[in-house]
């Protein structure tokens, strides 16, 4: 006998150990629109397992929470099986040992609290509130439902033209979409069931590089007959321009009123260059604007005193407000009105209308964590800043920013200082700013989900700068319609689920995007113009549908052996890093060929072949 | 073409056939059970999985398209197992007491298990409570339903009615009817294609046979038959007769050997539905009634069900004329019980039917004329054929008889009223001569005999000009309504059955899995009426007598009595 022994993992130690990364994958992929009572009751069965069978709540607490859920499950509880669960689920959360036990437990509270209505609605008249449609997931995730599995198998077949009208049914900017999107249809792809998400948007940026120049409209279709409608559209950014796109469509006439002097909106004053390259917005937008009776008048400000809104409203039949979120928000230090002090929205505004500050020689901090964030360092860089440093309160994980933004943002030489709070900044007598002085934090609880920084008792650091940018968010410009007798909380437009504001006198009146849900995503802004569309047209007495506009093959058996996923290539970062030009490269064929295979076709497999797996009009 | 290899044969078959079609061409059968052509191909019961050589995972038959130079094996070691566990989970939530159950030995489920060889149960046992109003007319056992989802493709995509739908989720996942309703405060017409499309015994019919087992026990009653148009096309299909020997006096000789004293023709009320129908429409048309909707016909209670519910605006153009079954109760409970000098309450009328809603129609409250019910009981065909199986018949043996005299008198026109445009036919038939006075060559309207969803067409009669629809099935149905009531299309006198083929293909036929017979019992019945010396319903003689020596003359005080009723009045269930 060895008086020690050195650990080796057997192979059932390993292979659970697998096991447990592929429920983790599996739970991560986890299809929307479960009934929340199973997956509790369920996760239960996991955690029982885990139990180690020396204290009574967790020993027993577990598995009778478990069945008391399932009685629910199956029409046999009532509201007193949810004051039992309450009850249980709270001893063995005050009395467990140890957090096996006691983290179980606050699991089950948290569903009594967070799904209350679903445990109601079990105990009450012993039905689900889940409506049993098991829509195929990237569609559902996707704000404007394009049509994933679609596009996927048409890019597969190489008819690629078909996939960007395929494309457009729901989202008038596949190339756009192509460059941006944050992808939330990637978010619970069934594929991670097996690997990991497919590329979704690399094979659509496969399927706009191969495509060609493709037309609203094919040889012989053109839009619905004229209604003889106006619709005015304020804000020419995604979200105004995809609701123009539809209404053109549909035979209404539209013109779009742009306070800027280009269209575009955040795509253009918002995010950069590198990302998305101006010809490609460019070319998209003039052609969206080919779909109808479309005017453009730009550098027109409405809401003020110049041009109310009330004015608008006389002289068309709807109005749709869709000015994003484009005003800054301020740091609150002492210093800020220092030179060399500007808002993201300052610098990306100014870059959009190609009038390029020069850094050079100049050390650039920017503060904040998201997306802007990001695309702010990574433009400074690009002006030639000596050092671009990076400073946020929290931890780079903590961060909004995508993580491969983030990745990107480093590589590309940014200095990411975490935990550091914006102190105040040092002004020169010059009155221009000299450095950036920061506290430093430490991370601590957990507030609303995502850990809190608090200050530490560690002394401020001095980051020196000539240039201080500023990304902690933007506002929206809602001040003059508020007067107008729009609703608005918290500066954003309030607006029904259509997109119909709120508000005293407001019929006809809709809006939406940035500028309603805060500043969020492109194709959030797009599916809310669509939305806006739909809701306008019914609005003026209309049901122009709009249609499926090419078929889709259904899928032939093949292998689908778990297989990586293709990443997008980026071009060398000593070459990227000094000019605007776009970073990323799109897949090759075989990577394309390789990726698009990997789908497994939910609309038709599964749930899909069953209740139609697509949605043929809207 | 395609050409490919199934369990190693060269197989040559059109584009896009799936391989489960592509193997019946070539006779090689692949088992099957949620799989229903063209109505529900979604591959959930696992049955029909094949293994296409160089592919890891198995297929389902039917629906992977057969592609060029597959290699199909549709019996590998791997595909038998795994059909075979398959079926065996399946059974897991199936109560398999089959001695005790109607689709005994006409059960998709039972073939495939008893082919396949399964002779034990490794699972657990896992049925649901069966709990349902086994008052309505439609039975649903959720311990039989093996969730293969065809009666919810059925009554959507045919039907286009919704009624039933999953229910719950997860693992728990069934069937029910929608949001967890009950079956009989829902829109269920009770056509009965979900049942007919049911695979096993999960959805049947209330079984009334000891109903009549009871009547005849008791010894006290005068027992009569009625059987319907479309009865005579199938009663023979499940007892083992081809339909050269199922005929209808056959029929009428196996009826007197269960025992009832009396075997009438409903065909004979059909006739007299046609001289009331036709009058009206003919008084409506006249007097403008007709300008904005048509006059529909009443006769089949699952679409005067579906109206009521769906399109109650129309209920009103509906004819006033009962159907032929209820016409018929009125007439024996009166006119007959005279001639025979018994009270209505001594006879018990069973009505024969290839239906499943006429079970509701002859429980409305407002429909009985005579003091007394006017039908006492109602059974389908496959409670028909039971009935005479359960008495030891052996129905090919029988002698040939006639019908009793005089209501087992029918005319051509009375038989086409079991198929779709029936109706319309032997209604525009005895039109034309109440209107011109002579009648017109009985094949002049057979225009509207073919089997498309909705029918349309104009006829002349005497310089008046008739625009005319026919529909069946429900799906179809529904959009001829939307359309009439938008006023896209306009029309003076339509036909609705809600069974697609109407009758001859109605929820209370013989089930034969996989096929569709409506249509070929229709033309049966279509024959029948080309082969009759009698094709006019004003010409029965019985008809003739009737009128005579009973109800005086079509629309009279005494047929609006008997033979009419308001159908806004009826309760949808009780």
């Amino acid at each position: 006998m060895s008086r020690l022994s050195i650990m080796n993992e057997t192979k059932a130690q390993a292979t659970v150990e697998s096991l447990h990364t592929d429920l983790e994958r599996r739970v991560k992929g986890a299809p929307p629109g479960l009934c929340p009572l199973d997956v509790a009751s369920s996760y239960l069965k996991v955690c029982s397992a885990q139990t180690c069978g020396k204290c009574v709540p967790c020993r027993v607490g577990l598995p009778q929470l478990e069945r008391l859920i399932d009685d629910l499950i199956d029409g046999k509880g009532s509201m007193k099986t949810v004051s039992q669960i309450e009850k249980t689920a709270q001893t063995i959360s005050d009395s467990a040992d140890c957090a096996i036990g006691y983290e179980a437990a606050n699991m089950v509270l948290k569903g009594v609290k967070g799904f209350r209505d679903d445990y109601e609605s079990h105990a009450k008249n012993h039905k689900c509130n889940s409506d049993g449609f098991h829509a195929v997931p990237c569609v559902t995730l996707c704000p404007a439902h394009v049509d994933i599995p679609g596009y996927i198998a048409l890019v597969n077949a190489g008819r690629y033209a078909d996939a960007v009208r395929l494309i457009r049914k729901d989202n008038p900017f596949p190339s756009v979409c192509a460059m941006v999107c944050e992808h939330p249809c990637e978010n619970k792809c069934r594929r991670r069931m097996v690997d990991d998400a497919i590329n979704i948007r690399g094979l659509k940026l496969y399927a706009i590089d191969h495509s060609g120049h493709v037309p609203v409209y094919r040889e012989g279709e053109k839009p619905a007959p004229a209604t003889g409608k106006k619709v005015a559209i304020i804000g020419g950014g995604p979200s105004g321009i995809s609701a123009a796109y539809y209404l053109g469509m549909m035979g209404h006439s539209v013109e779009i009123f742009e306070q800027r002097k280009r269209l575009g909106g955040m795509l253009r004053y918002g995010i950069p260059s590198y990302r998305l390259p101006r010809e490609v917005l460019h070319e998209e937008i003039e052609t969206l604007l080919t779909a109808g009776d479309i005017k453009v008048h730009k550098e027109v400000s409405i809401g003020g005193p110049d041009y109310p809104l009330s004015k608008l409203r006389s002289e068309f039949d709807a109005i749709y407000i869709a000015i994003g979120a484009h005003t800054d928000k301020t740091l609150k230090i002492p210093g800020e009105d220092a030179e060399g002090v500007m808002s993201a929205v300052k610098l990306l505004r100014m870059i959009g209308d190609d009038e390029y500050p020069d850094f050079r020689g100049k050390k650039v901090v920017v503060v904040g964590g998201g997306n802007v964030a990001m695309d702010c360092a990574r433009s400074s860089l690009r002006l030639n800043a000596d050092k671009v440093t990076l400073a946020y309160r929290r931890r780079k994980d903590d961060m909004t920013a995508l993580a491969e933004e983030v990745e990107a943002t480093e590589v590309e030489g940014c200095e990411i200082l975490e935990l550091a709070a914006p102190l105040k900044v040092e002004v020169g007598s010059d009155g221009k700013a000299k450095a950036l002085w920061v506290k430093q934090q430490m991370i601590s609880n957990i507030k609303g989900g995502r850990p809190a920084p608090k200050d530490a008792s560690a002394e401020p650091i001095r980051l020196e700068a000539d240039i201080i940018v500023v990304a902690i968010g933007q506002g929206i410009d809602s001040h003059n319609f508020e007067e107008s007798g729009i609703a608005v909380k918290w500066g954003c437009i309030e607006a029904f689920d259509s997109e119909q504001v709120k508000g005293v006198n407001m019929d006809g009146v809709f809006s939406g995007g940035d500028c309603v849900s805060g500043p969020a995503t492109v194709i959030r802004a797009i599916a809310a113009g669509k939305v806006a569309a739909a809701n306008i047209d019914e609005y003026l007495g209309f049901h122009h549908p709009i249609e499926i506009p090419v078929e889709i093959p259904d899928p032939v058996p093949h292998n689908r052996p778990a297989c990586g996923r293709v990443k997008m290539r980026e071009r060398p970062i000593d070459e990227r890093v000094h000019d605007f030009k776009l970073v990323e490269k799109g897949m090759t064929q075989e990577e394309m060929e390789q990726e698009s295979n990997r789908c497994l076709r939910c609309d038709y497999y599964g749930f899909g072949k069953f209740r139609e797996g697509r949605e043929f009009k809207w | 073409m395609v050409n490919a290899t199934i369990n190693g044969k060269a197989v040559q078959v059109p584009e896009n056939t799936t391989i489960l079609e592509a193997a019946k061409l070539n006779n090689i059968t692949i088992p099957h059970l949620c799989y229903l052509k063209k109505v529900n191909e979604i591959g959930a019961c696992r049955v029909c999985v094949v293994e296409i050589e160089g592919q890891d995972r198995l297929v389902s038959s039917c629906n992977t398209i057969l592609q060029e130079g597959m290699k199909v094996i549709t019996n590998s070691p791997k595909a038998r197992q795994a059909r075979r566990v398959n079926v065996e989970l399946i059974l897991s939530q199936h109560n398999a007491r089959c001695a005790e159950c109607v689709r005994s030995g006409n059960c998709e489920l039972q073939t495939v298990a008893n082919d396949l060889g399964i002779n034990e149960f490794p699972y657990h046992e896992d049925l649901p409570a069966f709990d349902w109003n086994m008052d309505f007319p439609l039975i649903r056992n959720a311990q039989k339903c093996i969730k293969c989802m065809r009666c919810v493709q059925v009554c959507d995509n045919i039907q286009k009615m919704n009624v039933w739908d999953i229910s719950r989720t997860g693992s728990r996942t069934t069937v029910d009817v929608r949001d967890g309703q009950d079956i009989t405060k829902v829109n269920c017409t009770i056509c009965g294609q979900c049942i007919t499309h049911c695979p096993v015994g999960a959805l049947t019919v209330r079984d009334d046979t000891q109903k009549v087992r009871d009547a005849f026990a008791s010894g006290d009653k005068i027992m009569i038959a009625s059987v319907a148009p479309a009865v005579r096309t199938s009663w023979g299909e499940k007892l083992g007769l081809t339909h050269e020997e199922a005929t209808q006096n056959r029929l009428a000789s196996a009826l007197r050997a269960v025992g009832f004293n009396y075997v009438f023709d409903t065909d004979f009320s059909a006739d007299l539905t046609i001289m009331e129908e036709a009058n009206e429409f003919l008084h409506r048309f006249k007097a403008g009634e007709l300008k904005q909707y048509p006059m529909f016909t009443s006769c089949c209670p699952g679409w005067v069900r579906f109206i009521k519910m769906e399109f109650p605006d129309l209920v009103p153009q509906l004819s006033s004329a009962k159907s032929p079954q209820q016409m018929f109760g009125a007439i024996i409970k009166t006119w007959y019980a005279q001639i025979l000098g018994v009270e209505p309450e001594k006879i018990y009328h069973v009505s024969i039917m290839p239906c499943t809603a006429k079970k509701y129609e002859c429980d409305v409250e407002c429909m009985n004329a005579s003091g007394a019910r006017d039908i006492d009981v109602v059974l389908t065909v496959r409670e028909l054929d039971r009935l005479i199986k359960s008495e030891g018949i052996d129905a090919k043996s029988l002698e040939e008889s006639e019908f009793d005299a005089p209501l087992g008198t029918a005319s051509g026109a009375g038989h086409i009223f079991g198929t779709t445009g029936g109706v319309m036919e032997a209604a525009l038939r005895t039109a034309y001569k109440v209107v011109t006075g002579s009648n017109p060559d009985a094949n002049a309207f057979k225009y509207v005999r073919d089997y498309d969803g909705i029918k349309e067409t104009e006829f002349e009669i005497a310089g008046i000009k008739l625009r005319i629809a026919v529909a069946h099935g429900l799906g179809n149905i529904r959009k001829l309504c939307e359309d009439i009531q938008a006023g896209r299309v306009h029309y003076d006198f339509v036909e609705c059955m809600a069974c697609p083929t109407g009758c001859a293909g109605g929820g209370g036929q013989p089930i034969e899995e996989g096929k569709e017979l409506g249509e070929g019992r229709g033309r049966i019945l279509l024959d029948l009426d080309k082969k009759m010396n009698l094709r006019f319903s004003h010409e029965n003689p019985s008809i003739i007598q009737c009128y005579k020596e009973y109800l005086g003359e079509p629309l009279g005080e005494k047929s609006h009595h008997l033979l009419h009723t308001d159908q806004s009045k009826w309760e949808l269930w009780k």
